[in-house]
């Protein structure tokens, strides 16, 4: 027979085998590491406020100065985030599931710096267009997708 | 017994031979192309649909630096690793002294001027279906870019694929003179078709590759493995690629995917290619794209 006691402490035994599950879950899982949460909801609203002015770009919608123009200030805006938080040392693929951000971008020699800054100078001039005209905001866009691209060359691993 | 053993010699030697003729280079006769004339103007199009400057361009040049072609990019394999050779029109380095014959050799035989095979890590298997026109075209038009005198760097490659006559033998296997995909296809289609077999390569990535490093062409465009790097490159056929047309258009142009995020890696050098192309082109190759067999 199964007394009280005995259920309880197998029910102790499944919540701290369950509790164990959980840390292991949140030390190995991507999705669980703030940091890297952090950053790559930075990269969803950037390409939420990219995809404002690329459907624009496209001609799928019509453009609106004030949209693109609120679009692309987010964009500059998400350029002047200090990044040195959502970027912790051992968050690469190589340490941790769910990234695709590659080791490289923690190594000597890296760029990801430089390129964050070429990203920054093209929201701006972005910025400075966007609300100017469909052909000024099309040719500003061209060089910040150019800045996501060249860091995705090196430093994203494919899915 | 000594009958049968001399019999069996003669017979290994005729293997021999025959294995030595059908593996030797070929060469197309200049008589034969005598009354090509190449298009400079269109050889642009033809160049940026045939993705050049995608490996004889420095890694990642961008803008005018894209028409340098003098190689020297690295391209890893199972087989060895592969340095892109100098094209330029430097007449040393390059391909300035080349006649028209030997261009058409070079892309569509995967043979040198001096008789020797290419690797096909160049995709001559591809060019191969081109319109002799179309890379006289090109031919003529690479003639107009920026010579570079840097020299060619020596592929590092082992045993037995150090020997080049073994490529002789692979290109048996795998040259072939019709396109993939077949059937009662739009003429827009069999312009995408054109476009994406013939000079794009696109298969070259997309396309898992058999033991020998031939393409599978019974699971063509299915994604395979990163050739150079880890991941995979991905799958195009309809099942797996659900973008709409347009969306696989506008992608080859701007490089964003549908939820603009942005092309990375040798996509995105494929995409400052074919941005330089007419949208009609870019919407053929959705169109042919939509038209795969899917896996099953």
């Amino acid at each position: 027979m199964i007394s009280l006691k005995n259920i309880s402490s197998a029910a102790a035994i499944g919540a701290v085998a369950l509790s164990c599950f959980a840390l292991s879950a949140q030390a190995q899982g991507g999705d669980s590491n703030p940091a890297v949460s952090a950053r790559q909801g930075q990269f969803q609203l950037m390409g939420l406020n990219i995809g404002v002015l690329g459907q624009m770009a496209r001609g799928n919608t019509e453009y609106d100065a004030e949209a693109a123009q609120a679009a692309a200030d987010n964009l500059l805006a998400i350029s002047q985030i200090n990044q040195m938080f959502h970027w912790p040392e051992g968050t690469d693929t190589e340490s941790i599931e769910g990234t695709r951000a590659l080791p490289a971008i923690w190594e000597e020699g890296s760029t990801v710096l430089d390129i964050w800054a070429d990203y920054g100078a093209a929201a701006e001039t972005l910025a400075g267009a966007a609300g100017q005209g469909l052909d000024e905001m099309r040719a500003a866009l061209g060089p910040v997708g150019a800045a996501c691209g060249s860091c995705h060359d090196d430093y994203r691993a494919p899915e | 017994m000594v009958r049968f053993l001399r019999l069996l010699l003669g017979l290994a030697l005729i293997a021999a031979l025959g294995g030595w003729i059908v593996t030797r280079p070929q060469q197309i006769d200049p008589e034969e192309v005598a009354d090509l004339t190449g298009d400079p103007v269109h050889g642009e199009q033809v160049f940026w649909a045939a993705g050049c400057a995608s490996c004889h361009a420095a890694d990642e040049a961008e803008g005018e630096d894209r028409l340098l072609l003098s190689g020297g990019q690295a391209f890893a394999s199972d087989f060895g690793t592969f340095y892109a050779p100098n094209i330029s029109s430097d007449l040393t380095h390059g391909i300035g002294d080349w006649t028209l014959a030997q261009f058409l050799t070079a892309l569509q035989n995967g043979v040198s001027p001096d008789g020797r095979h290419y690797y096909p890590a160049f995709p001559y298997t591809a060019y191969r279906l081109a319109e002799r026109q179309d890379l006289a075209d090109l031919f003529a038009y690479m003639q107009t870019l920026p010579s570079s005198d840097t020299p060619n760097v020596a592929h590092d490659v082992g045993f037995p694929f150090s020997i080049r006559r073994s490529v002789g033998a692979w290109n048996l296997l795998n040259l072939n003179d019709d396109f993939v995909v077949q059937g009662e296809l739009s003429a827009e289609v069999v312009r995408g078709r054109y476009l994406s077999e013939a000079l794009a390569h696109c298969g070259e990535c997309h396309t898992p590759r058999d033991a020998l490093g031939g393409l599978d062409r019974s699971r063509w465009l299915q994604g395979a493995p990163n050739p150079n790097g880890r991941g995979t490159i991905p799958s195009l056929t309809p099942d797996a690629l659900t973008w709409s047309q347009a969306e696989v258009a506008a992608y080859l142009r701007d490089g964003f995917t549908p939820d603009f995020d942005v092309a990375g890696g040798h996509m995105r050098s494929v995409i400052l290619n074919l941005a330089n192309l007419p949208d009609a082109d870019r919407a053929a190759i959705a169109a042919y794209l939509a038209e795969l067999p899917p896996a099953p």
